[in-house]
């Protein structure tokens, strides 16, 4: 039990964060914002799952993806589907010249539900698809490319290739996919009416909890041997190959599971938003989840989540006033935390706090100072070893 | 050649070459079990070509490796390393974002697939394997510290320590006491003699000292072909040897 608390929840300073990031989620944000603005930090809460597994992606195994929009989106995508399909009853379209079908699909002359939309009509196999596409699509992608010791810049370009493709392909099959508006209007979840307030709160509750579910399953991930041999894996990737590691198999897990992850956001966030468009999918939010990550701290789960908010609170307040001026902002920003701040939030909070440790252990001087390593020397133990 | 020995390696008319260029030409070599072989020549003379062949890093232009009677050409290169046999590169590679500890942990033999290690425990028998390793390369008092704070000798027998958490049958190590103190080769000198009584090693070596404290039998590589082979003495008296290589 002790040692499960230690792992998923990091320890005591661990479930400190936890539980402050719980206290700011659940308590002080409902508490201070209306719910129109709560519903904005919602929105914003489904991109920190994508930021959370790119700290697992990028941050942790050193593989950066520029394509996680894609995952994002298929995720999405799925949970859309659901939803369009039961708010296309044939009650709700009986003026369609085909009722029962989404309504971007009979203004298409398509008079017959595709196959591919027919599984959608179950809930369960949706949520399944909800995260499983997308960690499947993961899986396919990753080992096409991870076997072949397909890496760094250049899986970076192909992803974010990939994330342009799906996108406009999206935006050119109109009649499967609704084309560039995405898919709208959507309504009731069984019955449910999604867009009433005490939905909202519902789900934007629901979002939270997920989210902090899945940074405890990260953490747990990290705590095993994996965490261990992805660290090592981005030190020196030979030294694990010939060490009896298949590399690319455990590429491939962790591109997995951030898809699955990214996946979960997309369609909480059409739960919430109430749409999906190919804009969520292409290469613009793809790179902006990148920038989240960074901004928090490529290594830091806990990190994503608040950059993620600093910087769609930056966006919501910024664009507001100028609205021409935020994407400027926005590379400045990702190239100032690049050259400056190479650890972002989580790394200026670490060494705030390594700093008042100092200032504490210097007002106490008889306590020796805790952080400092002792470097050995190598001279000593020269001396140590004795000839033969 | 009263005892007939038993071979472990054995590297049969091997060529790879690079755009035309042989780096490797119809080798043969045979290293038994239990011994000790160096592997010298001049720079370029394919040294580390014919390791990186061994452990599936470069791909064979042709001949066959057999290693237990099991051809290694076209194995991938984990398979090759859980079949019994370790590599050391060059310079130093190590983890240096992890502990000592962590580092020699990530080499234990066991659950290395993605879902053994999620399930992977830190059992007694690990830590007292770990411990015992670390003793034999002198850095049991530094288990704690990252790698990254380790002296350059210290990383390098870091490395050779990592290669004996695997416990291969065939150890292979490319300059292991490039860098060192003339204490820390002392040193090394008696980690390896000490490690070859249950395994065969194959070491690049340029120092020629270190060699003739260590080696068996030596192997001189000469554009990509071998040269001489036999004792240190008989390579010492050798004259083609000392015009390419000895001499200088």
């Amino acid at each position: 039990m002790k040692k499960f608390y230690q792992n998923v929840f990091g320890g005591t300073q661990g479930m400190i964060g936890i539980i402050l990031l719980a206290i700011l989620l659940f308590a002080v944000l409902p508490l201070t914002l209306d719910i129109f603005r709560l519903n904005l930090v919602g929105k914003y809460l489904t991109y920190a799952f994508v930021a959370v597994g790119l700290v697992l992606l990028w941050g942790n195994s050193g593989v950066l993806s520029l394509g996680q929009g894609i995952f994002f989106g298929v995720g999405g995508y799925c949970m859309a589907m659901f939803l369009k399909l039961e708010a296309s009853s044939v009650e709700n379209t009986a003026i369609q010249s085909t009722p029962g079908i989404p309504d971007f699909m009979d203004w298409n002359q398509l008079t017959q539900l595709p196959a591919m939309w027919v599984p959608f009509k179950s809930l369960p196999f949706a949520l399944l698809a909800v995260v499983l596409v997308p960690s499947i699509l993961a899986f396919i992608l990753g080992a096409a490319m991870f076997k072949r010791r397909v890496g760094g810049v250049y899986f970076a370009v192909i992803t974010q290739a990939l994330a342009l493709i799906l996108s406009l392909g999206i935006d050119g099959n109109q009649g499967l996919t609704g084309g560039r508006n995405g898919i709208t209007d959507l309504r009731t979840l069984l019955g449910w009416d999604i867009r009433t307030q005490s939905a909202q709160y519902v789900l934007y509750f629901a979002c939270g909890i997920l989210l902090i579910g899945c940074i405890l399953l990260s953490r747990f991930v990290l705590s095993t041997r994996v965490g261990r041999v992805l660290l090592a894996m981005k030190d020196r990737e030979d030294r694990v190959r010939f060490s009896g590691y298949d590399v690319a198999s455990f590429k491939v897990f962790i591109f997995s599971l951030s898809a699955g992850m990214a996946g979960l956001g997309g369609a909480l966030f059409v739960l919430q938003v109430g749409f999906i468009s190919p804009s969520l999918v292409g290469i613009v939010p793809s790179i902006e989840m990148v920038i989240f990550a960074a901004v928090g701290g490529k290594m830091s789960l806990l990190g994503a989540v608040y950059g993620t908010l600093a910087v769609n609170t930056g966006k919501s307040l910024f664009s507001e006033t100028f609205p021409q001026l935020w994407l400027f902002a926005m590379g400045g920003l990702f190239i100032a935390v690049v050259m400056l701040f190479p650890n972002g939030l989580a790394g200026l909070w670490e060494s705030a706090r390594d700093r008042l440790k100092k200032m504490k252990a210097q007002k106490r001087p008889e306590i020796p100072a805790t952080g400092s390593v002792a470097v050995p020397v190598p001279a000593e133990l020269a001396e140590t070893g004795g000839k033969p | 050649m009263t005892v007939k020995k038993e071979i472990l390696l054995s590297i049969e008319d091997l060529t790879v070459s690079f755009d035309g260029f042989k780096a490797v030409d119809s080798l043969n070599l045979y290293v038994d079990r239990n011994e000790l072989r160096v592997i010298i020549g001049p720079n370029g003379a394919g040294k580390t070509t014919v390791l990186d062949l061994i452990c599936g890093k470069t791909r064979a232009t042709a001949g066959s490796i057999k290693f237990k009677d099991r051809e290694l050409l076209g194995m991938q290169e984990h398979k090759i390393v859980r079949s019994g046999i370790g590599r050391k590169f060059q310079t130093p590679s190590i983890y240096e974002n992890l502990t000592v500890f962590e580092n020699l942990e990530i080499s234990y033999p066991s659950g290395q697939s993605v879902l053994g290690c999620l399930a992977f425990r830190r059992s007694a028998a690990v830590i007292e394997r770990i411990e015992k390793v670390a003793e034999m390369v002198f850095l049991k008092d530094f288990l704690e510290i990252e790698g990254a704070f380790l002296s350059h000798g210290q990383k390098q027998w870091l490395e050779i320590g990592m290669l004996l958490m695997q416990d291969p049958e065939l150890l292979m190590l490319d300059e292991p006491v490039a860098g060192m103190s003339p204490a820390e080769r002392e040193q090394t000198a008696v980690l390896l003699n000490k490690i070859c009584e249950n395994r065969s090693i194959l070491i690049i070596e340029h120092d020629m000292e270190f060699v003739q404290r260590i080696a068996h039998k030596v192997t001189v590589l000469h554009l990509g072909k071998i040269l001489a082979e036999g004792s240190m003495a008989d390579i010492q008296k050798n004259e083609k040897v000392q015009d390419v290589y000895l001499g200088h």
